[in-house]
């Protein structure tokens, strides 16, 4: 069973995408799932509004798919909630 | 009697820009190879993921505007009006009662005055003030610095904004020199103005991520997207004809025009369609592309552009590419949007002009996918005497121009 997080990012490429969430699967590159540079774009922007991240310029441009979107937006989530600025929640 | 199609002449230039705040200035800073991109200044950008711009800077808009006129005008409009004051000056134009109504204006901009929509707005949702200025609408019009230009010299022929993003100045000149061929008018004021500094702009430009942490690096291999520019520059152009019967000095002359739309992303630019309007342009112009030496580059220094220039350059030029000098100029006046096809007009001329073409700034490493002559960092002399310019816009909207070196110098 993916954790919370991935089932979070899971949703909101189907629902950014309008593709049924069935079709959404962890290993899925962007490509497969047919989102061209814009939509990763709106994607990332998604991601980083639910779960108020930043993601600079050169990590945005090496997520290229889901498990690198799931590693890299945990990575940052660790990063946040061990830093005394980063977001409570 | 005028016989047309005319040859169209370009009689008069102005500019302001971040290099410079007249033609001179700027040409001196292009040959030079010296950026006008520094930090931003004319807003806080500690907020923002880039801290760098080509910014005009020193300029006072109350030397240039009386207070009451001032009102009227956004910062965009200003600069266009500068500008244009600038050419028709240079070109020793007389606008008579009689010539007035056969001059055309022909503007680009593609965000017009949204910087005081933005600052309007402020109070309207931030501070609950439930009223807007009622300049906001005249001030915010792309339209406007066409319309201040016609107001300030009794212009009263055609006058007319085109707005198509980064390519508005290049449609907007192209526009005016088929005008001026068919002879529907004997001269128009055309070129483009822009400042996109404003701080929702530049978090929407943020949120697109294509403008570089750093500087703007055109067709190298650590390139990381554009700098976004702001300023004008108004060309003013007439018939040979009319230009030779008045003894006017001839910079230059404009011979083709060619458009074309991607149909395909509304911003991944494709190869197919910029390289359909370069050979419009060399087809409007009567130009095999052997006859062409340099080519100013849309070259924004963003992943997907500089690649896909490359290709088109090398589709419709085939082995005399490897001949050909490419250079962006954006790699030191920045990527004014709508007035970017103006400035680089500009630069084009004074490269055919002068016999010197400027380089593409920055440049570090070269890129196996942009394997131009792009000129990198020195400027070169050479003998050009056809040049084109590149205009492609986000929407896919592709608009070349093709000049000629003075015919009489």
């Amino acid at each position: 069973m993916p954790d919370e997080i991935t089932e979070k990012v899971l949703d909101l490429i189907a629902s950014t995408k309008r593709l049924p969430r069935e079709q959404v699967s962890v290993n899925s590159s962007f490509e497969e799932l047919g989102l061209d540079s814009l939509d990763a774009i709106n994607l990332i922007y998604e991601v980083e509004t639910e779960f108020d991240v930043s993601v600079s310029n050169e990590l945005a441009n090496s997520i290229t798919s889901v498990p690198v979107l799931v590693e890299k937006l945990k990575e940052l989530l660790a990063e946040s909630s061990s830093s005394p600025q980063g977001a409570p929640e | 009697m005028p016989h047309f199609p005319a040859r169209v002449v370009i009689t008069g230039m102005g500019v302001i820009c971040s290099l410079g705040a007249n033609v001179a200035d700027t040409w001196s800073s292009l040959v030079q190879g010296k950026p006008g991109i520094a930090p931003i200044q004319l807003l806080d950008a500690s907020k923002l993921r880039f801290q760098n711009a080509a910014e005009v800077r020193g300029f006072v808009p109350e030397q240039h505007f009386t207070p009451d006129k001032l009102d009227l005008l956004d910062r965009f409009a200003q600069f266009a009006v500068v500008a244009g004051r600038q050419a028709i000056a240079d070109s020793g134009l007389n606008i008579t009662p009689e010539l007035a109504g056969k001059i055309a204006i022909v503007t680009g901009s593609c965000i017009g005055g949204q910087a005081t929509s933005d600052a309007g707005f402020v109070g309207l949702y931030q501070k609950n003030i439930n009223r807007v200025h009622p300049l906001t609408i005249p001030k915010t019009m792309a339209n406007a610095g066409a319309s201040h230009i016609s107001m300030e010299f009794g212009i009263t022929g055609p006058a007319y904004t085109i707005s198509t993003a980064c390519s508005s100045s290049n449609h907007a000149m192209g526009q005016a020199f088929w005008m001026v061929r068919s002879g529907q008018v004997q001269a128009a004021i055309t070129g483009g103005s822009e400042t996109p500094f404003s701080f929702g702009l530049l978090k929407a430009w943020e949120a697109m991520r294509v403008v570089s942490s750093d500087t703007c690096r055109p067709f190298s291999k650590d390139r990381k997207g554009l700098i976004l520019g702001e300023g004008a520059a108004m060309l003013v152009i007439e018939s040979m004809e009319s230009a030779i019967a008045r003894g006017a000095k001839i910079y230059g002359e404009i011979v083709g025009f060619g458009m074309s739309s991607d149909a395909g992303h509304i911003t991944s630019p494709t190869f197919a369609g910029p390289a359909a309007a370069m050979r419009a342009a060399l087809s409007d112009a009567q130009l095999v592309p052997e006859q062409i030496g340099y080519i100013n580059a849309h070259g924004t220094g963003t992943a997907g552009n500089d690649q896909t220039e490359t290709r088109a350059i090398r589709e419709v030029f085939g082995s005399h590419a490897a001949r050909l000098a490419v250079s962006s100029t954006k790699s030191m006046h920045g990527h004014a949007l709508g007035a970017a096809g103006g400035l680089e007009a500009v630069a084009t001329v004074m490269t055919l002009r002068e016999g010197i073409i400027p380089p593409t700034a920055n440049f570090t490493t070269p890129d196996p996918e942009c394997d131009l002559d792009i000129v990198p960092n020195q400027s070169r002399p050479a003998a050009v005497e056809f040049a084109l310019s590149n205009s492609f816009a986000f929407g896919g909207l592709n608009a070349v121009l093709a000049f000629r070196k003075s015919p009489l110098f």
